[in-house]
């Protein structure tokens, strides 16, 4: 691995304060009276950004949907009226009515399938993220940590896992199951999609391994596992959050794109992916089958980017 | 603002510098930060100026405003959040402050120059010494690439950097701490401009390398009779290569001097204590003197004179009354030439 | 630099043997089974597909199988197809220089507008144009590739009637430039954030300061000080980029009816046809590993700090 020398890590300066460019006398004014950590920090950005504001509102009513689909909507998302219904168009003043956004080919409820296949995503993008962010913090904690060997072997392993491109994987994985639950879908993405985490995790945990505090904590002969669980993993958990936000989204897009493929999710599981797929045929003469449940993924997929970004521009004082 | 006249009334140090007209003239410069936490009055009034040939030390603590001025000079000053609303700096008599962006331009590099604290970060991480040297032939000059490197091995011959034609295509990261500060002097000096900014040019550096740097720098300023203004917070780095010192706190000028003559018997409590803080061989085993408390917070300066709150001779008049930058005399009312005082108290300060 | 470049090369083995046999294992350990797809649901012969299981060597443990199939590989045979019995090498070489030309378009696609739109977003940070920018983006990024395949062929086939829905000639420039913007629109997303943050981050530095104080014009300043200094991560990025393309290309040419290999994986995949499925894998992680060390390389040369270590 290249890396880079010591000189550019160095500080050099003992007064530092000229190194900003903006205004350089200007820093000790800046600091605010009182010091906030942190979080505190942190959220008192984020109460103030629209974008926040905005993902975090989307995000909630998502989570309420996918918890209580019968809330939003009377129609059961399978009952299918070929004869009275087939490819009907959306109406788009019946708000919240069965045929708000038409149906589909096979005379069934778009706006009801829509709200139904929000519990799919978000049960894949939740489930995927927290066991992706368990596992790869373990393998990146225990190799950034320990070092060596260890470091050594759970590296190369990493990078075998990186070497796999993460759609291919996961298609070849996939179809190799003809019956695919919900948890089979979780695990085959987090199977793949472990990695990034872990070097994530394994970078920040390098850095703060040589910091002054916990240097200190195992002069003191602080454990081991006092030394990870008091010290580093707190540390280590922000820039962790921001990459776990932010491909939260990701694996959400990945599990339609899946489903779309036909390998992820499938009939008679109610998914967005599952419905742009079935939509395509049709897509010249009835293109909101296809074009609606595109939009719900989007809009998802959007809001747990922006919620991502607003958490890390917040996390990351150097990106202001 | 009184201070002006009051100023003008301060005779230069050297009557030979100032029978030509100052090469460079601050006049009332007033810089403010806009943060989102208020405005931050950096500059509040600074005059001073400098001659051909003349050393100026600025000297103050982080935060009083002397990195900010020499930025205005400079014009490399982020605005917004920066904001020149009064003052001029005049160079060779013409308002830089009124000029166009182009005019500046060609003012900078060339005319006025300047070094950086950090050369590290202040040099191109990517770009070869050779090639930062010598794109100021090629941009100001319009030398070829290949005149442009002979010129710059020269360049560093001239600060002495060993193997000089060896190291030109080196980057800076592969040079020790003092040769990169050579070599932004280097870049400085390239086409002999008239004046020279030095902000903290070795506060970076080892104490060793310091001497060298500063010598270095005071014998190519003689050699080519160059204007310096220092800026420093080292009061150990001023007494051998300064004529005059300005003396900054909170964005004024709180006193001014001939280098020597502050180092005997300064006039403002503020100066005093800086030179108090000086640790001195023949009071070893004592307590080292402090000026207590903080540098002031610029979005809320102190009333009346800012450097009440630590001052060990405040008085009333102190907290309400900003001291005025006056004339120094003896104490039988002959002149000083040279130095002032922002202090109500500088006849006590200096002669008590 | 030689020296380096050989040991990348040898840490690369190991590397390309995890990753080729992780893709063989699932592709065999797992169930799912290619004797029993050739058969289809007809009703079969228990012996038969013994037998045609020991012809193929399916029945030999797993390693001996990759083993087997390894070294046939580094031979350049590549093994034919169950059910078509053609040879994969032909396969594959009908498909991959499509896919290539399609990766190479959307590469290009990328760079030219990703870089040119996050330098015109850094370069004035937090303006109106950046977040416009940002919000644009941000969009992209989270448009699934099958989300904005449709859409354009639904806008430009079926609404403008100015291409047709699916890829004629796959390999007609024109008639790739639809699949090839879908495919590269994510990693342009990706690319012109990177850039502008790049940029912007490098505005503020000390180095750029000395560029003004030099005197030097403005375009001099940006061109050369601030575009060398952030490009770095750019191309960091771009290297890696290459075999993430490729990959993506199984969605857009399955759209876009592209004979590439993407659309050859896919239906490989759903034949259960493992040598296929396996052999372009591999091949996709050999691009994968090749580029990334070119990028590191390339590093070396964008900035000097870098060491070879």
């Amino acid at each position: 691995m290249p890396e880079k020398t010591a000189a550019t890590t160095a500080s050099t300066g003992t007064e530092t304060v000229t190194t900003t460019a903006a205004a350089p006398d200007t820093v000790l004014v800046t600091k605010a009276p009182k010091a906030r950590s942190l979080w505190s920090d942190a959220w008192h950005d984020l109460r103030r950004n629209p974008l926040f504001l905005v993902s975090a509102g989307l995000i909630v009513l998502l989570l309420i949907v996918s918890a209580f689909p019968g809330l939003f909507t009377s129609a059961s998302p399978r009952d299918a009226d070929l004869a009275n219904h087939y490819l009907g168009q959306p109406n788009w003043s019946h708000f919240f009515q069965p045929d708000w956004f038409g149906y589909d080919g096979q005379g069934r409820s778009i706006y009801s399938r829509v709200v139904y296949g929000a519990r799919a995503s978000i049960i894949v993008g939740v489930g995927v993220t927290a066991l992706v962010t368990i596992l790869g913090t373990l393998v990146g904690m225990i190799a950034g940590y320990f070092g060596g060997w260890v470091d050594t072997i759970l590296s190369r392993i990493t990078d075998i896992f990186m070497g796999i491109p993460f759609l291919l994987g996961a298609l070849v994985v996939l179809t190799s199951f003809e019956k695919r639950a919900i948890w089979v879908v979780i695990l085959a993405l987090v199977f793949l999609g472990w990695t990034q985490i872990a070097r994530v995790a394994r970078g920040s945990v390098i850095t703060i391994k040589q910091a002054d505090y916990v240097v200190a904590a195992k002069a003191l002969g602080a454990s081991t596992t006092r030394i990870l669980t008091r010290h580093v993993l707190p540390n280590a958990v922000a820039p962790i959050i921001v990459v776990a936000t932010i491909a939260l989204g990701g694996y959400i897009a990945a599990e339609a794109t899946l489903s779309f493929l036909g390998v992820g999710l499938a009939e008679p599981t109610v998914s967005w992916g599952v419905d742009v797929s079935s939509g395509r045929e049709q897509l010249r003469n009835a293109p909101h089958v296809l074009i609606i449940p595109s939009v719900m993924v989007s809009i998802t997929v959007l809001s747990f980017l922006m919620f991502g970004d607003a958490v890390r521009n917040a996390l990351d004082p150097k990106l202001r | 603002m009184t201070i002006i006249e009051e100023t003008a009334g301060v005779p230069a140090p050297r009557a030979g510098g100032e029978a030509s007209g100052p090469l460079l003239e601050v006049r009332d410069l007033h810089v403010e930060f806009h943060t989102r936490d208020g405005v931050a009055k950096a500059v509040n009034g600074v005059n001073y100026s400098v001659a051909s040939g003349e050393t100026l030390a600025v000297l103050g603590e982080s935060g009083s405003g002397k990195s900010v001025t020499a930025q205005a000079i400079m014009g490399i000053l982020d605005m917004p959040p920066g904001k020149i609303p009064h003052g001029q700096i005049l160079f060779r008599g013409q308002d830089m402050l009124t000029m166009s962006n182009d005019e500046r331009r060609k003012i900078r590099g060339r005319k006025i120059a300047m070094i950086f604290q950090d050369a590290l970060s202040s040099l191109n991480p990517v770009l070869s010494v050779g090639y930062q040297l010598g794109e100021m032939f090629r941009v100001h000059q319009g030398l070829s690439k290949k005149e442009a490197k002979a010129k710059s091995i020269e360049l560093m011959d001239k600060v002495k950097i060993p193997a000089a034609k060896a190291r030109v295509g080196d980057y800076p990261h592969q040079f020790s701490g003092g040769m990169r500060q050579r070599i932004m002097i280097a870049m400085a000096l390239a086409l002999e401009p008239d004046l020279i900014i030095a902000d903290e040019p070795t506060t970076a550096l080892d104490v060793t390398v310091q001497a060298q740097v500063m010598d270095l720098l005071a014998e190519l300023q003689r050699e080519y009779n160059m204007g310096l203004i220092l800026i420093t917070h080292d009061l150990g780095v001023v007494a051998d290569v300064a004529d005059k010192i300005a003396v900054m706190y909170a964005g004024r000028i709180v006193e001014t001097a001939p280098v020597h003559e502050l180092y005997k018997r300064p006039a403002h409590p503020y100066t005093r204590g800086l030179l108090d803080s000086i640790p001195r061989l023949d009071q070893k085993g004592q307590e080292l003197y402090a000026i207590k408390g903080l540098p002031p917070n610029l979005l809320k300066i102190p009333t009346g004179c800012a450097f009440n709150p630590r001052c060990p001779k405040a008085d009333d008049i102190c907290r309400t009354e900003i001291p005025a930058l006056v004339p120094v005399t003896e104490q039988d009312g002959s002149e000083l030439p040279g130095r002032g005082s922002a202090c109500h108290f500088w006849k006590e300060t200096i002669h008590g | 630099m030689g020296r380096y470049v050989a040991r990348r090369l040898l840490q690369m083995i190991p590397v390309f043997i995890g990753s080729t046999f992780l893709i063989f294992a699932m592709m065999y350990a797992l169930p799912g089974d290619p004797v029993r797809a050739l058969m289809g649901d007809q009703a079969y012969d228990p012996a038969v597909v013994a037998s045609i299981r020991s012809d193929l060597g399916l029945d030999q443990p797993l390693w001996q199988q990759y083993l087997t199939y390894m070294s046939n590989l580094v031979q350049g045979d590549f093994g034919t197809e169950i059910a078509s019995k053609r040879e994969i090498a032909d396969i594959i070489a009908q498909a991959f220089p499509i896919t290539l030309r399609l990766t190479l378009f959307a590469f290009t696609f990328t760079v030219l507008v990703g870089i040119g739109l996050g330098v015109i977003a850094g370069l004035r940070p937090d303006s109106v144009r950046d977040r416009g920018l940002l919000a644009l983006t941000l969009v992209l990024i989270s448009m699934p590739s099958f989300v904005l395949g449709y859409l354009m062929q639904y806008i430009f086939a079926f609404q403008l009637g100015v291409t047709t829905a699916t890829v004629q000639d796959s390999e007609n420039f024109g008639d790739l430039m639809l699949p090839a913007i879908v495919l590269g629109s994510l990693s342009l997303a990706y690319v012109a954030r990177l850039t502008r943050t790049s940029m912007a981050e490098n505005l503020r530095s000390d180095y750029m300061r000395t560029a003004v104080a030099k005197g030097l014009p403005r375009h001099r300043i940006i061109g050369v000080h601030l575009m060398r200094n952030s490009l770095v991560p750019v191309v960091t990025f771009l290297g890696t980029d290459i075999g993430n393309l490729m990959t993506g290309a199984i969605v857009t040419e399955g759209i876009f009816n592209v004979q590439g290999i993407g659309k050859t994986i896919f239906d490989a995949l759903t034949r259960r046809e493992g040598a296929t499925v396996v052999g372009i894998a591999s091949l996709i992680v050999l691009v994968y590993l090749l580029t990334s060390l070119l990028v590191d390389l390339l590093y070396a040369v964008l900035d000097p700090r870098i060491r070879y270590a």
